[in-house]
């Protein structure tokens, strides 16, 4: 049962005095401070931090968990977020002493089992990708776009050509224009088809040498596999442009198809998504980068190689973009990476993906017959059912967001909603291949069981969560960001 | 190994349901041309005790930071450094609720995420005397760029941004290297006394610079003048970018009183592993006005429909998923669990507890400091004040053969400059947490100077 | 103001023509329609004063909690003034969209510009054909 008390701020919670960290008393001189560092430096007071004793945090904490839904708990079909069990081995594994008290400076001699698995997950990534070029270093998935479309940038610059514009289909994550911006080019939309594919005319009509990029999902975010993929890419490289991939639903196609094979120049890993790396809440998660060999000299600096059996780092890259983070990338995501695909191995990782796509069709079966999904019968891990109907049957202005909040009320997480934006009122719903015949059957009966409900029940859903609707308007016209003593 | 859950029972049931005869039915949609026709070259798969001995062999390549045999006394730093993490922290962040959710997209079912994130945002507001803190990005050296961005929409101006050689190497590389696509130059002052010297930045000053990026304390531990930084900086039209050491402000003045518009800091020192450098924690605060232009994400206090008090994500219209090639960043999520690790920290410290750290860590510092400069052979490379860190410069030159006998000795003595500093390469760089003991500072010193006597091949 | 005496951009803002010392200054804001259609605004973005527009171009932009929609300037000319109160005070957009909503005043330079602008009445047939009634 929830306890208001304990989870009141912490800030509400401190009482003066109270502490849960002390120190041993100092073991070398301790001349005051004001003698060893200059008056205008020093604060005259330290930051006015909460004061809790150890129990209160516990309590506090604890109680604050409870508050979410996690994969631990619940099956939580957020489509496009690969919600998949997070292996208890591999969060044991990563904590060992050994790898959590290795400092990035130590000398490479005196870490050669961090250089050894980053290695070989560059090895197995560049594996599974089929481009030979791997940088671990980005930090998260939009990192890793940004850091491909810099490469892209730093190739065409290298060649002398000026390329100026990067071409995104409608249905893209809003990542992808936003990372091309922020690695100064200029973005064109380019359409879809009605059955949810690239619109080849459309990019014909738009490919010229001014084109650098051409990003592409795929599988999209209709959960679709563009199978005019190969076609494109001869189109992008007939232009001398690049065809990157956003490697986000790599968890349909793991040894079943390779971005290196259907024509990709560069992709990125999600490992949070594709390698059961827990998402934390919302990060850390990792974003490594490959890239076909003649990309290769651009990736970020530095790469980890082998020399006999010694591991080392690869700073001499003087075509390299540089840096694009500080030290060598989020370790401890990519050690989980590592532990998951040395724990499935090579067919374990092609039966997660046809598993994956086994459970998503099986849901779209079910929950075709009440809630249409426009793009067809057939998906890969995931699909977008759109409950528009329910706008003129029940007059709900945003029938997927109440569709959504009403499950939570049964339990499960809700799918993505409103997003892909090219269908209205989107449910893009991903069970991943971590979840039972019975749980996708038990899902299924809750969203046919809500969307017979009424009109004013779904409007106010969830019903039996620590609260419901929070009032964004308000949240945004007036920001409280912090608290105040008030 | 897998975790899969259904049976082959199950699985022709579902087929069925399907209507398909097959899972190749199924991926008929991936043309034959486009496929992969062989089984991926990876290992075999591994069972857990397999995989639990190898990743023990593995990690026992490493040397870890710690006491016992086998392990390395760390008086390493240069932005990621050996402090102690209370056990609350760890057994908190390690709740399966924490760290098997996602990003609070269902605010009904996510409230204990936004909770912290609010609580992280308060925390280094109070922190930092800033207004307004974002619930983190990725590191220290991508919130520094990210603050610089900033600055440059806040400004309008694009031209230039200022830094110097005594800003942290790498962060100084991350934004040269988002800096090289937008047609920004990155102008960095020499340092030749370790620390800015104000005739050379007002040298730099002029109507095209968006911001200085300032580290205080700086890469090499020396404290840097920052108000007089700030007021020159702000006479010039431009902003202060102020990389901070969280752990300083037990006793440092924060940010906002030094006249920081942004403050950005690596924040893994709050209740983080070093764990080789990553995950890492991108701390961003600044002033009010900036707010619109923050990049990442933001939890906002409002009520319920029944009037409850409640947290959401906020503001997101700065963000890419709605504002596409026109938001403040890329950036999509924050750093959720380094941040609760914060502000778990933060929390069971307190201001005390922030002190005593700040203070052991000064103290301790110049213990070492004093010790190592004690031989003839060593000298501090730049004056006082400093901090936790400090640069030892070898008179005899022999920094590579030095380091390599104290690491023989089970000591990770220090970090080398010369490879972001070529005319530093007979110094490096000492760090001392609250971490390390008289004793450990006694042995660090006598290993440096060549009076120590153990058996040090054994800790190799 | 009437909006019978406004012109009205395809793009949902309007403009009140005056002819004031010797030249014509145009007070604009966003019509009723437009308003409707955004709700719930919780942000706004004012034109800088003393900036110069031309006629179609982007110059403000009003928010929602997950939309952004851009503001385009109906004139090209110089912004004389803009409406300080109104971003604290976005339901003056809904109260009063054509006298107290008003967003910027802007000195005409290129009175080309009005003859791309629709009377009341086109304006509402556009509206129309979007699929709602116009305010």
């Amino acid at each position: 049962m929830p306890n208001p008390q304990a989870t009141r701020l912490v800030f509400e919670l401190s009482q003066p005095g109270r502490r849960s960290s002390q120190l041993p008393a100092s073991d070398v001189p301790t001349p005051a401070i004001r003698d060893i560092l200059p008056a205008a430096a020093l604060a005259d007071a330290p930051p006015p931090l909460p004061e809790l004793a150890e129990p209160d945090l516990v309590r506090h904490f604890t109680n604050l968990s409870t508050m979410n839904m996690s994969v631990d708990a619940n099956c939580y079909p957020l489509g496009s977020c690969t919600m998949k069990y997070n292996p208890k081995r591999n969060e044991r594994l990563a904590s060992l002493p050994g790898w959590l008290n290795v400092h990035p400076y130590q000398p490479e001699s005196t870490r050669q089992g961090c250089l050894q698995v980053l290695y070989e997950l560059q090895q197995y990534l560049a594996e599974i990708s089929g481009l030979p070029g791997v940088s671990l270093q980005p930090a998260a998935g939009a990192h890793g776009e940004l850091t491909a479309l810099m490469i892209a940038a730093a190739h065409f610059r290298q060649l002398g050509e000026r390329r100026t514009i990067v071409l995104i289909p409608d249905s893209a994550h809003g990542t992808n224009p936003a990372s091309a911006r922020m690695a100064g080019f200029d973005t064109v939309t380019i359409p879809s088809t009605p059955a949810g594919f690239v619109d080849l005319a459309a990019l014909r009509s738009r490919l010229d040498p001014r084109v650098a990029v051409f990003m592409i999902t795929n599988p999209n975010t209709l959960g679709l596999f563009d199978a005019q993929v190969g076609e494109i890419a001869e189109l992008v490289h007939a232009q001398g442009g690049l065809v990157y991939l956003d490697g986000a639903n790599m968890n349909a196609i793991l040894g079943i198809a390779r971005p290196g094979d259907f024509g990709a120049d560069m992709m990125h890993f999600n490992p949070h998504k594709t390698f059961a790396g827990p998402h934390g809440g919302g990060g850390p998660g990792a974003g490594p980068v490959c890239v076909a060999q003649p990309l290769a000299p651009y990736l970020p600096c530095p790469v980890v190689t082998r020399v006999g059996t010694h591991y080392a780092l690869d700073d001499d890259r003087p075509l390299s973009i540089g840096r694009v983070r500080t030290f060598l990338g989020n370790f401890g995501v990519l050690l989980r990476a590592y532990c998951y695909i040395r724990t499935l191995g090579p067919d374990g990782l092609r039966q997660a993906s046809e598993q994956a796509v086994l459970n998503a069709n099986y849901l779209l079966s079910r929950i075709k017959h009440f809630l249409p999904v426009p793009y067809g019968d057939r998906c890969m891990h995931e699909f977008v059912a759109s409950a528009e109907h329910l706008k003129h049957s029940s007059g709900l202005k945003q029938p997927a967001m109440d569709l959504g909040k009403r499950l939570l009320d049964f339990g499960f997480h809700a799918p993505t909603v409103y997003f892909p934006l090219t269908v209205h009122d989107a449910l893009m719903i991903e069970p991943t291949e971590t979840e039972s015949k019975a749980t996708l059957d038990a899902f299924a009966e809750a969203l046919f069981h809500v969307t017979g409900e009424s009109a004013a029940l779904l409007h106010e859903a969830p019903h039996s969560t620590v609260i419901s609707r929070p009032d964004e308007v308000t949240a945004a016209r007036q920001p409280r960001l912090k608290w105040t003593p008030d | 190994m897998s975790y899969l859950l259904n049976n082959r029972q199950d699985q022709q049931a579902m087929l069925e349901a399907i209507g398909v005869q097959s899972l190749a039915e199924l991926l008929a949609c991936v043309p034959a041309a486009l496929r992969l026709h062989r089984p991926l070259e990876l290992p075999a798969a591994m069972s857990e005790l397999e995989l639990t001995q190898h990743l023990e062999t593995l990690a026992a390549r490493n040397t870890s930071a710690g006491q016992s045999a086998g392990q390395a006394l760390c008086f390493l730093g240069g932005g990621n450094y050996d402090h102690f993490i209370p056990a609350v922290v760890d057994s908190l962040a390690e709740r399966g609720e924490f760290y098997t959710s996602y990003t609070p997209y269902q605010p009904e079912v996510s409230q204990g995420n936004l909770q912290v994130m609010f609580e992280y945002q308060t925390l280094i507001c109070q922190l930092t005397g800033m207004d307004v803190s974002n619930a983190s990005l990725y590191d220290g050296g991508s919130a520094t760029i990210e603050a610089a961005l900033l600055c440059m929409s806040a400004t309008r101006r694009t031209g230039k941004v200022v830094t110097a050689a005594c800003v942290h190497p790498e962060y100084r590389q991350v934004m040269q290297t988002y800096l090289a696509n937008l047609n920004t130059q990155l102008v960095t002052l020499a340092v030749p006394d370790g620390r800015v010297a104000l005739p050379s930045l007002a040298a730099a000053l002029d109507d095209q610079v968006a911001c200085v990026v300032l580290q205080h304390p700086n890469f090499f531990g020396c404290l840097e003048e920052v108000s007089a930084v700030s007021d020159m900086v702000h006479a010039a039209g431009a902003l202060l970018v102020l990389v901070f050491d969280p752990l300083s402000l037990g006793i440092l003045k924060r940010p906002a009183e030094l006249g920081a518009d942004v403050a950005v800091a690596e924040g893994q020192v709050l209740g983080s592993p070093m764990q080789c450098g990553g995950s890492g924690l991108g701390i961003l605060a600044c002033r009010e006005q900036y707010l619109r232009r923050l990049p990442g994400r933001l939890a906002g206090q409002t009520v319920d429909r029944r009037g409850r008090r409640c947290w959401v994500l906020t503001l997101q219209t700065r963000e890419q998923h709605i504002r596409r090639d026109k938001a403040t960043s890329n950036i999509c999520t924050n750093q959720g669990l380094l941040a609760l690790r914060a502000a778990i920290y933060l929390s069971c410290l307190g201001p005390h507890g922030l002190r005593e750290v700040s203070e052991r860590c000064a103290w301790k510092a110049h213990y070492c400091s004093a010790c190592l400069t004690a031989c003839q052979r060593f000298e501090r490379r730049f004056a006082p004040p400093v901090f936790k860190e400090f640069v030892i410069r070898d008179r005899r030159g022999e920094v590579p053969q030095l380091l390599a006998q104290a690491t023989q000795a089970g000591i990770l003595a220090g970090v080398p400059l010369a490879p972001w500093y070529p005319e530093l390469a007979d110094c490096f760089l000492v760090a001392v947490t609250e971490k390390r003991t008289r004793s450990d500072i006694d042995r660090l010193s006598a290993c440096l100077a060549g009076t120590l006597k153990t058996p040090g091949a054994s800790h190799a | 103001m009437k909006p019978e005496n406004l012109l009205f951009a395809e793009t949902h803002e309007w403009a009140h023509i005056a002819h004031e010392a010797g030249g014509q200054v145009a007070t604009v804001g966003i019509s009723a329609f437009a308003v409707e259609q955004l709700t719930d605004l919780v942000y706004m973005e004012l034109p800088e004063v003393g900036a110069t527009v031309a006629a179609g171009e982007e110059f403000g932009e009003v928010e929602s909690v997950k939309a952004v929609s851009p503001l385009f300037s109906p004139v090209a000319g110089e912004v004389l003034a803009v409406n300080t109160e109104l971003p604290d005070h976005l339901e003056t957009l809904h109260a009063s969209p054509y006298d107290k909503g008003w967003i910027a005043r802007i000195r005409i330079t290129d009175e080309s510009c009005l003859t791309k602008l629709l009377d009341y009445a086109a304006y509402q047939k556009q509206c129309a054909a979007a699929g709602d009634d116009p305010a």
